[in-house]
């Protein structure tokens, strides 16, 4: 009976969190017509979710775009001529890569210090403090993060994009002897707008869901210093996981 | 006036309260005191509506807490200050705007009277030009007064202080102790202080009710406290009886 009783245990247990993720998310969107009122509170949450995550974005795109080049070559390489390189890299980036690793990224820079925040202020007796100020938490703390990552994360794709493309146009032109009018005509000439607003719309969902699951983490948060490390982990293991989920299915939808 | 009736709440197998029967009149002071874990914080959390009994009644001023909407039970939580045990202050935030949260919040945008409002709560309970500090500048003691401060911009009906003295030295107790006085005196607020301290007790409070094992063990006047024969509140008191 133990391996039941146990699956029937992770089983209430996801269901529930499921259930509990579901109200907080209900109830963040709630709070979207105070926003005009809250738009203090909603910027200083995009410039620390979006500003702040641009150099790392950066850093990441540019080094993603040139891995991307040299992993094209190698697969055309006596097969297919490298003058499609730009089509090829240009497409991953905007449809997957772009998108999926400035998500994966957010969700370890943003993600797990949303979770780590709240999970202090939880731990700290700071909600409560909040409560009995007659402020919710979930108006205060929870919409401008939610709506700050739907909104962030795209625009960071974005400069993910560019810089990736940039980083795959270094080693091409550098390395790989392509010429810039050569590359540049190979991504016009395979571009579909479709791949790049599909890849920007998948991240709406990447942003919201990442910064929700920081704050319903971090708002569960217990067991003092040990418990907000926990809150950390979880929520970027929680989030990644989310992240990599919700493309399959995005993917299977739009394109 | 708070009533609460027949409370009883569990976590998981743990019982900590198990029918709590206790009336509060509006002006009176009372302290609610008993060992670690005998549920005191918790009852506490119950009257502000942060935790859900799971049986019973909790009512403020006619307002059933278990029942009541939420914009209803956070326009009732305007109206109490609470002290929190750590004080609670938000580290990302100043002292001012720590102190003025409640009211800007609440709709005031002028920072003007905002400030001079901070500037006088904070001066009441005995602080000053510490308004662009952090909290983390600050010492137990003042952190605590910070926090009250907070408590009292909302124009409190009434003080809840959770542990007002704990962990501070006894002087900074003493002026804890004198401050909740003079400004319960002054703002004829309903106060509820939980507490382990019985020297705080005797010294503030005009009633005291002493919790055990999630029940009300006694309720009675200081005086009628150091008097008891009962060997169980004895040997909760007898650590700060004065040889």
């Amino acid at each position: 009976m133990q391996p039941v009783r146990y699956i029937g245990r992770k089983t209430y247990n996801f269901l529930s969190e499921f259930g509990d993720i579901s109200r907080l998310l209900a109830k963040t969107f709630s709070f979207i017509p105070r926003l005009k009122k809250d738009r203090v509170l909603l910027f200083n949450q995009m410039a620390s979710i979006g500003t702040n995550s641009l150099p790392l974005v950066v850093i990441i795109g540019f080094f993603t775009g040139m891995v991307s080049a040299w992993q094209a070559a190698s697969q055309f390489k006596g097969l297919i001529s490298l003058s499609l390189l730009g089509s090829a890299v240009s497409r991953a980036i905007f449809m997957e890569l772009g998108p999926v690793l400035t998500a994966i990224i957010i969700a370890g820079r943003v993600g797990a210090s949303i979770a780590a925040e709240l999970g202090t202020m939880k731990v700290t007796e700071q909600i409560d403090a909040l409560e009995s100020l007659g402020i919710s938490p979930v108006r205060y703390l929870s919409t401008p993060r939610v709506l700050a990552g739907t909104i962030m994360l795209p625009i960071l794709t974005i400069f993910a994009n560019l810089i990736a493309l940039f980083g795959a146009f270094v080693v091409a032109n550098f390395f790989l002897g392509i010429s810039d009018k050569i590359f540049f005509d190979s991504v016009k000439r395979f571009f579909h707008l479709k791949d790049i607003f599909g890849g920007l719309f998948k991240t709406l969902f990447f942003g919201g869901v990442t910064a929700l699951i920081g704050v319903h983490v971090g708002l569960r948060t217990s067991g003092g210093a040990e418990g907000v490390g926990k809150s950390c982990v979880r929520a970027f293991v929680l989030s990644a996981s989310m992240v990599l989920i919700l493309d399959y299915i995005l993917w299977t939808i739009i394109f | 006036m708070i009533e609460i009736k027949n409370l009883k709440k569990s976590f998981g197998e743990q019982e900590v309260l198990r029918g709590i029967n206790i009336t509060i009149h509006d002006g009176e002071t009372v302290a609610i005191i008993g060992e670690s874990g005998c549920g005191k914080s918790v009852l506490l959390k119950h009257i502000i509506g942060l935790l859900q009994p799971d049986s019973g009644t909790v009512t403020v001023d006619g307002i059933h807490i278990s029942e009541a909407k939420e914009e209803q039970l956070y326009s009732l939580r305007r109206r109490i200050g609470f002290l929190f045990q750590s004080a609670a202050l938000f580290d990302s935030m100043t002292v001012y705007e720590n102190v003025v949260l409640g009211l800007w919040e609440g709709g005031e945008r002028d920072t003007a009277k905002l400030r001079l409002v901070a500037t006088e709560k904070l001066a009441l309970v005995g602080l000053r030009g510490i308004l662009d500090s952090k909290p983390a500048a600050l010492s137990g003691g003042m952190r605590k007064r910070v926090g009250l401060a907070r408590a009292l911009a909302m124009q409190p009906q009434y003080m809840f202080y959770d542990e007002p003295t704990t962990g501070l030295d006894p002087v900074t107790s003493d002026q804890i102790d004198d401050l909740i006085l003079s400004l319960s005196h002054r703002l004829s607020t309903t106060n509820l202080i939980i507490t382990h301290d019985l020297f705080t007790v005797r010294r503030i409070a005009k009633r005291v009710i002493y919790l055990d094992k999630g029940l009300v063990y006694f309720d009675g006047t200081p005086e009628q406290l150091d008097q008891t024969t009962d060997p169980q509140t004895l040997k909760f008191i007898e650590r700060f009886q004065v040889k």
